[in-house]
């Protein structure tokens, strides 16, 4: 043991990344059974049903064998080294999200000082990435969806971050755990319960602001099927398409998990005799529930056009966000 | 062991930056050197972080790479003919432009060996709370000047966007 004691930081580090990447994979085969699962329902269908018995729960695990199993296929016109570069970087600015997630009060990547902001800045690869695939394809559909995801995820990153200031004025800190540490004993001491209404409306506003992020409904016109076949990623197909689909459900995960973490509670249980229960399920268990929010989400509402979009954003989160700002502000003052 | 990987991710870091810099500035291809510049702003992030200036890394990112360089994508992807464009590659007046080079250059020189180098001698502590107080109170000025400059460019951008009415009566 002696010998291994000067490399455990690295040999936690790298089992923790190992674990992670494991847990996004999982999260991902098990969010787009759910998808399919709950837009099925929704629809008053019964959604895959066949393939490994209950439910269908197998469905995703063959497919995305199908997609590793599949020829990589770049297009003759498509620029080849953007093309391929394109999904890393996708899936890179997913996955630096999650170095900062604290799962539980002893796992988390990396406890940093700046831990809300590196979130909100690590994100920018993904618009890079997304503007890349756009571009490399060589497709008009794509370089619209690319175009328009540009635009869309510059916008709200506004409303978010402003939004995600409020916990960070509450607890006077960046720092997930810290943050989460100060929602201790019981769920009305979690930050969307505190001050209110204000907290509650920067939490409404941060978890529609989020969905915009993400490209999900009613923000998903960067990929609408209808009208832009799949946006960015039209021209991908088999591993490389497998790489976006884990990115953009490891986004969906990430938010969530940023929402769980700065209003409600993070890995603490609503009451403090449910404590016993680890924080971990407690943590994935509030990401999740709010995925599933997103799930529901997309198969109820329509789709807004790209202008009702900017509207929304500017013209209504916008100044809602300042006035919360402002009101927070004065109550942390006035509450001392 | 452990300062070994350190010093090695630190170099990685100084050759993407560099390595990616030189694509930048001798891509042929106006589209690479616009996606190459995103490699050499994640390297001087990385640089920020080993001089233990997290938050400075972070506003990097979302700065210069959530903005800056989406701004500049969006405008090669407006530059007509992307690929087909010839840069002309023949050195113009080499000789005339020997003089600001070796002026810089002199300066970078100067600087680098009269600069005070002192190392911090303790472990790097959060910067962000300093920084805070900093631009609420001694920098509060310069803050807020840049503050009404963004907001004009802002205003003046969507004035100057905005179809004019006069256009639309004819």
């Amino acid at each position: 043991m002696n010998v291994l004691e000067p490399y455990m930081d690295l040999i936690l580090s790298v089992v923790y990344l190992v674990g992670v990447l494991m847990f996004l994979t999982i999260f991902a085969l098990l969010a787009v059974w759910l998808e399919r699962k709950v837009s099925a329902h929704l629809q008053d269908r019964l959604g895959p049903m066949m393939t490994g018995g209950w439910h269908g729960w197998s469905q995703t695990i063959a497919d995305a064998l199908k997609l590793i199993l599949k020829e990589d296929i770049i297009p003759a016109v498509a620029d080849r080294k953007l093309f391929r570069l394109a999904p890393y970087l996708v899936f890179i600015g997913s996955l630096a999200g999650f170095a900062v997630l604290p799962f539980a009060h002893n796992l988390i990547g990396s406890d940093i000082n700046i831990g809300v902001y590196y979130v909100i800045a690590i994100t920018s690869l993904v618009v890079i990435g997304i503007l890349m695939a756009g571009w490399a394809s060589n497709n008009k559909w794509a370089l619209y969806g690319a175009m328009r995801a540009a635009a869309q995820m510059v916008s709200y990153e506004i409303p978010v971050a402003l939004s995600l200031l409020i916990p960070v004025l509450m607890a006077g800190t960046m720092s997930m755990q810290t943050i989460v540490q100060n929602q201790a004993g019981g769920f009305w001491n979690w930050y969307v319960f505190q001050s209110i209404p204000f907290s509650l409306v920067a939490f409404v506003i941060y978890f529609w602001a989020s969905l915009a992020e993400v490209n999900r409904t009613p923000f998903d016109i960067p990929e609408a099927e209808s009208e832009l076949v799949a946006g960015f990623h039209v021209e991908y197909s088999g591993m490389r398409f497998a790489v976006f689909f884990l990115a953009e459900y490891g986004n969906m995960f990430v938010v969530s998990a940023i929402a769980a973490t700065v209003f409600l509670g993070g890995w603490h249980a609503p009451f403090t005799f449910l404590d016993f229960i680890p924080g971990p399920i407690w943590f994935i268990g509030k990401s999740m529930g709010l995925v599933l929010v997103q799930l529901w989400l997309r198969w109820t509402l329509p789709r807004l056009r790209v202008d009702q979009l900017m509207h929304v954003c500017w013209k209504i989160f916008l100044p809602f966000s300042f006035a919360n700002l402002l009101l927070v502000g004065l109550w942390v003052v006035l509450k001392g | 062991m452990i300062d070994i990987l350190i010093q090695a991710i630190f170099w990685l870091f100084v050759v993407l930056t560099v390595g990616s810099a030189i694509v930048v500035v001798f891509s042929k291809r106006i589209i690479y050197s616009a996606f190459a510049l995103l490699f050499t702003l994640i390297g001087v992030a990385g640089l920020y972080v080993f001089l233990a200036a997290d938050f400075l890394a972070a506003s990097q990112m979302l700065i210069y790479v959530g903005g800056i360089l989406t701004l500049i994508i969006f405008g090669v992807f407006l530059t007509a003919k992307i690929y087909g464009m010839t840069i002309p590659d023949q050195a113009h007046q080499r000789y005339l432009a020997l003089l600001p080079v070796a002026g810089f250059a002199a300066v970078l020189i100067h600087v680098l060996f009269s600069a005070d180098w002192n190392l911090l001698q303790s472990t790097a502590e959060p910067t962000t709370e300093n920084l805070g107080k900093l631009l609420l109170t001694t920098y509060l000025v310069p803050f807020e000047v840049a503050s009404v400059l963004l907001l004009a460019a802002l205003i003046g951008a969507m004035r100057i966007s905005r179809p004019r009415e006069e256009d639309d009566d004819r």
